[in-house]
């Protein structure tokens, strides 16, 4: 039976813009308002999951050639050694610090090593949540 | 500059990279290139001699968990430097033989990067001053010597040799971080050199006994010995490089080391003296006794180096009697001989053991066997081999002219001073001590001679052998012959390597004997310990002349009371015995499931909350209830109602999906924004995760059980919602603890972000999150491989 999805397909492709931007949004918002690493992976992951629920998984693979396995391995590599940084100035292990600069565009801005360590925790959301759900779907057939 | 923290972390670097650039190397073996680590090493460690023999040493620190004590403390004194020595240098030309011994169809990149990241732990426990820190990277390198041992994966015996080190080692590693946390609990330090100096106040203390014996515990199964020996000829499966690096020149004697490292802080104790000598003598001698019966020369060798390990042990032993309170400045320096003996026994092993595994390997490799009923007469087709095992040979039965002798005599000398030490009540158990020793000696003579008359000597037997032998390569050769020449070099002059690594090295074994430690010579004149060689001597050739009338005595023996049968055996029942238990309560049925984590659930924190007194339900702080609020629970509870009555599993989900969703309600009506969003995108990916898991699932029936069960499940279910209800209102009526959100408050000025929950998150418990995220992935692999990697039908290349 062919399913007629032209309207999922169609929403999907707009919708999908929407969440992944907001996940972006909540990831660099959770400074100081609700957001942060672990809820923006997931609402990016979530928005990646809508795609491949609406068109199958070769498609968008050939759109967006990533494999999630690896991409939560670089997660993990990334929040690791942004913890061990800090050790090789003196600091303990996992310290974070911040600093304010004055950037071209933005003014003062508040740069925090933080947002590296949650770029990590966000990437291994993002691959393990696909990845799970990837599985699973695929180990049906 | 942390440069001695860097000579830890370059080989575990190369170790990373080395798969990396493997392919792009052409025809390059890959050898050449992890052989600059180990020379690069070496020379860096050699730079740092005059220094270290002038008495200085080198501290360096980065501070890790500071607030619980553990911290990457290096520290570099005679002791360590010696060890560090070794591992290097005996790396380097481990590899350097390994180039030709290793054929092209093995895989290379792993061999070099397994043996880099052993190199880097090993050096990591030596030169590790936290005791922390020391036992990650002991375990690192049972690890890599498991991947060593296990390295042609295919051969059966390979995997089970690898996997019988790693359980034994492994189990003793265990036992030595529990006694890691004694001394900790008790000293509050983890700080080994902090710890010598407090322990003595705690003598008494009823941790001191348990922390010393599972400390050894960790030190004995490591160094293979007596009874945990089993594993070592065993580990034997692995290539010869191996065999030469890991198991005679370095990771054995990483128990030597502890204990070594230990003896300031035990030392002086007459349970640690009478333990770790007995134990070592022991070792000694059933290592020296079960060598003879050996046919494979490797296992041979392996039973030789249990012995020599016994024997380096019982000289740590005797020489902990330096550290006893009540001595005078010459019986310190008098029973420091043994330890500085043990050190110097510790060097020539390292030599003339590396030697015979090479020129074994080179049998092996050259001849195609290494049994010795198939070998005989190779002295005309080996010249060079032959040499080189002579030469160790003499060494390993403590024969003139090679540095055996001189370590062997100090051995005699201190086991003869038991006599004499009035210590320990050695007065009447004393005598035991030199008569071990001495008829260790004349058997590991006799296996000595072995080696070399089987192999060497006697008739060719070109019908049992698969090619016609001849000399390897020069870079075979090369490496052993280096240490032949040190086995030469270390009888005439051996006062370079006891003034310049030996002594300094000692005042890390025992504090304050500086001026004490002992000259090495070769001629003392006619003393006791010289005519217990000329004994040996004559004794050892005896026996081996008249070795096949006597050898009959090792079928007295009942073959299956055996140390390997028990581990066999024990490994055996303790499968049988945990698969029973598994299956017993692991039925794949959900309800199952359900009821054991609801009970627990019950038991701990409804027991916890009973127990701790937190049970008390005051309602007089508590606001009005709102009408959202009220509505919010009416759905909810009726949500929750229909799912058990439902007749389809999408409703039973959607319903379910209503729970949720109510409860991102209740955040968002609490004014907790993150939770709430959180709630919501866990509620739409779990809903999908739903949906795929579909073709899973067995068909939607009504549950048809007994009433018992039901009754059963009822009570569970009212109890696991009563302690919930319970622990909710109690939460805010008590407070049991101090508050800590106080110190969250100020994330802005410490953090410099404004949200609080993600300050604590991401900065001041970072390690919470770090470690979720690790576990999310290993989770995400999990599933993965359960999936995908189902149990192949086909046949595989692997023995089984």
């Amino acid at each position: 039976m062919k399913i007629n999805d032209v309207i999922l397909k169609t929403v999907a492709k707009a919708v999908v813009l929407v969440i992944l931007t907001f996940g972006l949004y909540l990831f660099f918002s959770g400074h100081h308002t609700p957001g942060g690493g672990f809820i923006g992976g997931l609402v990016l992951a979530s928005g990646f999951v809508l795609l491949f629920l609406s068109y199958d998984v070769e498609t968008v693979s050939e759109g967006i050639p990533i494999s999630f396995k690896k991409l939560s391995a670089v997660g993990v590599l990334i929040s690791m050694s942004s913890a061990l940084v800090p050790v090789f100035f003196g600091q303990p292990f996992l310290s974070q610090s911040f600093g304010y600069f004055d950037l071209p565009l933005l003014g003062k801005t508040e740069l925090a090593t933080v947002t590296i360590f949650e770029a990590g925790i966000a990437l291994t959301v993002v691959g393990v949540v696909v990845n799970i759900i990837l599985s699973i779907s695929e180990g049906t057939k | 500059m942390y440069l001695i923290i860097s000579a830890i972390l370059l080989p575990f670097i190369a170790a990373a990279v080395i798969p990396l650039i493997h392919n792009r190397l052409g025809r390059l073996n890959i050898g050449w290139l992890a052989l600059a680590i180990p020379l690069a090493l070496f020379a860096f460690f050699i730079y740092h001699i005059p220094a270290i023999s002038a008495g200085d040493t080198f501290t360096e620190t980065l501070k890790w968990l500071p607030t619980v004590g553990i911290d990457m403390t290096v520290y570099l004194d005679g002791l360590s430097l010696i060890m560090a020595l070794l591992i290097t240098g005996m790396g380097s030309l481990v590899i350097i033989y390994s180039i030709y011994y290793l054929s092209s169809t093995d895989s290379l990149p792993h061999f070099y990067a397994y043996l880099l990241l052993f190199m880097g732990a090993m050096l990591g426990v030596v030169l590790s001053d936290n005791l922390m820190v020391l036992y990650v990277f002991w375990e690192l390198t049972s690890i890599s010597s498991f991947l060593l041992i296990a390295f042609w994966y295919h051969r059966k015996n390979s995997r089970a040799g690898a996997q019988k080190s790693l359980l034994i080692t492994v189990f003793g590693g265990f036992a030595m971080l529990a006694g890691f946390l004694m001394l900790h609990s008790m000293t509050g330090t983890f700080s080994v050199r902090q710890i010598a100096v407090e322990l003595t106040q705690y003598a008494n203390h009823e941790l001191f006994y348990p922390a010393m014996f599972l400390v050894l515990l960790g030190a004995f199964t490591k160094s293979a010995q007596f009874p945990f020996h089993i594993w070592l000829p065993d580990a034997m499966e692995a290539p010869t490089p191996v065999s030469a690096y890991l198991h005679s020149a370095t990771m054995v004697k990483a128990g030597i080391y502890l204990v070594a490292r230990f003896t300031p802080v035990f030392g002086g104790n007459s349970a640690w003296f009478w333990t770790v000598t007995l134990v070592g003598l022991v070792t000694l001698f059933w290592g020296a006794f079960n060598a003879i019966r050996q046919t494979d020369l490797k296992a041979l060798l392996a039973y030789s180096t249990i012995s020599q390990l016994g024997l380096i042990m019982s000289l740590l032993g005797l020489g902990s009697a330096a550290m006893y309170s009540g001595n005078s400045a010459e019986a310190t320096a008098a029973f420091g001989l043994a330890s500085f003996a043990a050190l110097f026994h510790m060097v020539n092993h390292s030599t003339f053991k590396g030697a015979l595994f090479m020129a074994v390997g080179i049998v092996d490799h050259q001849v195609g066997t290494r049994d010795i009923r198939r070998l005989g007469g190779l002295m005309a087709f080996l010249p060079f081999t032959f040499t080189i095992a002579v030469i160790g040979s003499m060494s390993m039965a403590g024969l003139p002219f090679v540095n055996g002798f001189l370590s062997k005599e100090m051995f005699f000398t201190a086991s003869l001073q038991a006599l004499d030490m009035e210590l320990f009540g050695t007065g009447t158990w004393g005598w035991i001590i030199p008569v071990i020793a001495w008829t260790a000696s004349v058997l590991t003579f006799v296996y000595s001679a072995i080696i070399i008359f089987r192999t060497f000597f006697g008739a060719h037997k070109p019908e049992k052998l698969d090619k016609i032998p001849v000399e390897p390569p020069a870079g075979m050769l090369v490496p052993p012959a280096i240490l032949s020449f040190l086995i030469i070099a270390l009888f005439f002059f051996p006062n370079l390597l006891g003034d310049h690594l030996l002594r300094p090295a000692l005042s890390g074994i025992v504090p304050g004997i500086d001026g004490g430690a002992p000259h090495i010579k070769a001629w003392h004149g006619f003393i006791p310990e010289l005519w217990m060689t000329v004994a040996i001597i004559v004794f050892g050739t005896i026996l081996f002349i008249t070795l096949r009338k006597w050898k009959s005595i090792y079928s007295l023996f009942p073959s299956n009371w055996t140390f390997n049968m028990l581990y066999t055996n024990s490994l055996k029942n303790l499968e049988n015995t945990s698969s029973y238990l598994t299956n017993s309560y692991m039925t794949g049925h959900l309800p199952h499931y359900f009821a054991y984590i609801f009970s627990f659930f019950v038991f701990v924190a409804g027991g916890t909350l009973v127990w701790s007194g937190a049970l008390n339900i005051n309602l007089s702080n508590d606001s009005p209830l709102s009408v959202y609020e009220v509505l919010l629970v009416v759905v909810m509870a009726l949500a929750a109602i229909a799912i058990l009555f439902t007749k389809s599993r999408v409703s039973a989900i959607l319903l379910n999906g209503v729970l949720g969703f109510s409860i991102a309600m209740f955040f968002v009506l609490f004014r907790a924004p993150d939770l709430a969003l959180t709630q919501l995108v866990i509620e739409t990916v779990t809903t999908v995760l739903f949906l795929v898991c579909f073709n899973y699932l067995p068909d939607w029936k009504k549950e048809i059980s007994p009433k018992h069960v039901k009754v059963r499940n009822a009570i569970i279910a009212a109890t696991g919602g009563l302690t919930i209800t319970l622990i909710g209102l109690s939460v805010n009526s008590v407070d049991l603890y101090e508050s800590i959100s106080g110190y969250f408050e100020d994330s802005y000025e410490l953090a410099g972000g404004r949200n609080i929950v993600n300050a604590i998150l991401g900065d001041f418990r970072a390690l919470d999150t770090l470690l979720e995220g690790l576990v999310l992935f290993i989770a995400g692999i999990g599933v993965f491989s359960l999936i995908r990697l189902k149990v192949r039908k086909e046949p595989n290349d692997n023995e089984n």
